[in-house]
């Protein structure tokens, strides 16, 4: 199993979700509004999307904003923490590496 | 005039602050880099889930709505959410200065302020302090604050399967919000040995008797976890976390009291989430930034008044003592009101100056239950990545270490880069100081990532003039 968001319909604090989509390296996930980048990511099933200096996989750590395991590009920018940002419906969101960046 | 307070931060000694500041007539700007106070603790949910019923997931709920409303309605309070202090600087040697950017996280093109406040109160908080241990870096893995911020703040619950390990209190409120969204919890695994928790926890019981409503929240979690039949082990860690691009099992072994492995005593676990945190380390770069000294390197020195030793500068909260929300508040009411100019005789202070020093003795005592055993390292091997960011190894940090040549812990952190990479030494530093010998590293004169382009731009001046005259 993977991450997921709690069921709207099982959900105890009674929420009503809008749907957003978002692209990542150009595929279409779907989520939530409100939902972080991050947990739009986590609940389409991916663990990990960046790549550290050796090229192995990393996702979400910290979760606050401390640690920049999480980063992304949203709609060109780069370095966005994914935990941080609300995902916006239509943002294209691409992966970053660091083993990209130092072989450049 | 009217004085003005800036509170960086708005969790629960932020908020406290604001409301004590106020309460004293001064005018107030709060920042905090969320969209919604409250901070970790009460961290709410995106109000685009127009949730019914949002207190469901929190303690204290009526409390922390009540203090909000008040602090936010007040006409005297101008609260910035989605700002974020950046810098901190003190020209004149007088009232610091405090830079602060405006705008979605890391977006680009935020709007640039300064604040030129009478007085400051820093409320920055806390994040998860997780040791090293080999496969801690593998997805999957991640800290207890991470599993807590996900399934409170947007209702993501991070594994179906899993195992909550480290040492603090802060394992049960992880361990009761992923059970009530449904997760199954494997077991809850608490490093300090039992004798050495009942040791802490049972000295000197009438602290405690003062902390009730901790004591009772505690009692609760305990109960909830009984009830779904979630083991907590003590004297019990995760050492290994293993998996093939995530992680899939996490091994566990038993700890003697100074948490050196008990041979023998290794589990496998399978696993999809694996959460740990080993305390908290507060968030001290505003600090350090505005000169505050620190107390053992570890916390800001404060006196009676939550004064700090940077005159017009004010603490509150996790970053002078790991003591929870309720003891947060207090030093935030107290910091707050001698920040906005009350008087430090003001009879209603004794009360809360008797709270917040039973707040002192709270984490004093949570300290003293919860120490990390000073043998961990015997879980990293020479390939277990201790820097995260840098992808640093135990093997490599030992080596520049040993190294005659330069084996200054400034020399060691420049020759493996440990700690010099994005996050800038927070995740591992306190790890790497206790490797090395000496300090954690707290200075990082840009607190927040800030985009050259931003920097490029002249900031916005807010003085107090155009600000009165709204």
């Amino acid at each position: 199993m993977s991450p997921r968001l709690v069921r709207a319909a099982d959900d105890a604090v009674g929420r009503r979700d809008t749907p957003l989509r978002i692209t990542l390296d150009g595929e279409p996930l779907t989520g939530v509004a409100g939902q972080t980048v991050a947990g739009v990511l986590l609940g389409s099933g991916r663990t990990a999307w960046r790549e550290g200096p050796s090229g192995a996989p990393r996702g979400v750590f910290c979760g606050i904003g401390a640690c920049f395991d999480c980063l992304v590009t949203v709609n060109g920018v780069r370095d966005v923490r994914a935990c941080r940002r609300r995902a916006r419906d239509g943002d294209a969101v691409t992966t970053q590496s660091r083993a990209r960046e130092d072989a450049r | 005039m009217t004085r003005h307070v800036v509170i960086a931060g708005a969790g629960p000694a932020g908020l406290g602050a604001a409301a004590g500041a106020l309460r004293a007539g001064a005018r107030v700007t709060l920042v905090d880099a969320a969209e919604n106070p409250g901070g970790q603790y009460h961290r709410m949910l995106p109000d685009a889930y127009a949730a019914a019923r949002p207190g469901r997931l929190q303690h204290g709920w009526r409390g922390f709505e009540r203090l909000r409303g008040r602090v936010l309605g007040n006409p005297r309070c101008d609260w910035w959410p989605e700002s974020t202090v950046w810098a901190i600087d003190r020209p004149d040697r007088g009232a610091p200065h405090v830079h602060v950017l405006r705008g979605e996280a890391d977006a680009p093109e935020r709007e640039r302020h300064v604040l030129r406040p009478d007085a400051l109160v820093l409320a920055p908080g806390a994040h998860d302090r997780a040791l090293p241990f080999p496969g801690w870096e593998l997805p999957g893995v991640c800290t207890a604050g991470a599993a807590q911020a996900l399934a409170k703040g947007e209702r993501l619950v991070i594994g179906d399967r899993v195992v909550i390990a480290g040492s603090g209190p802060f394992l049960l409120p992880v361990a009761a919000t992923l059970l009530e969204a449904g997760s199954t919890v494997r077991e809850v695994l608490e490093a300090g040995t039992a004798a050495a928790l009942v040791r802490g926890w049972t000295r000197r019981p009438w602290e405690l008797a003062a902390q009730a409503g901790k004591t009772a929240e505690l009692a609760g979690y305990a109960g909830l976890l009984a009830r779904h039949g979630v083991p907590y082990r003590t004297g019990r860690a995760v050492i290994e976390a293993r998996g093939d691009g995530r992680v899939e099992e996490a091994v566990t072994a038993r700890l003697r009291p100074d948490w050196s492995v008990v041979p023998g005593t290794e589990r496998t676990v399978a696993v999809d989430a694996l959460c740990v945190t080993h305390g908290f380390s507060p968030q001290l770069e505003l600090p350090v930034a505005a000169g505050c000294e620190l107390r053992d390197g570890a916390f800001v020195t404060v006196d009676g008044d939550q004064r700090t030793t940077v005159p017009a500068v004010y603490a509150a909260g996790e970053a002078t003592g790991i003591a929870g929300a309720q003891a947060a508040r207090t030093e935030g009411l107290l910091a707050g009101w001698i920040a906005g100019g009350g008087s430090a005789e003001a009879r209603e202070l004794d009360s809360l100056r008797r709270r917040r020093d039973r707040g002192r003795a709270f984490a004093a005592r949570l300290a003293a239950a919860h120490p990390i055993g000073a043998a961990w390292p015997g879980w990293l091997r020479a390939g277990t990545i201790v820097c995260r960011c840098e992808e640093t190894t135990y093997g490599a940090l030992r080596r520049a270490a040993g190294d005659p040549a330069g084996n200054s812990a400034a020399a060691v952190r420049l020759a493996t880069r440990a700690g010099l990479g994005p996050c800038q030494a927070r995740v591992c530093g306190p790890a790497v100081a206790e490797l090395l010998g000496g300090p954690a590293p707290h200075h990082r004169p840009i607190a927040q990532p800030i985009r050259l382009g931003e920097l490029a731009r002249p900031p916005i001046e807010d003085t107090a003039t155009k600000e009165s005259a709204r």
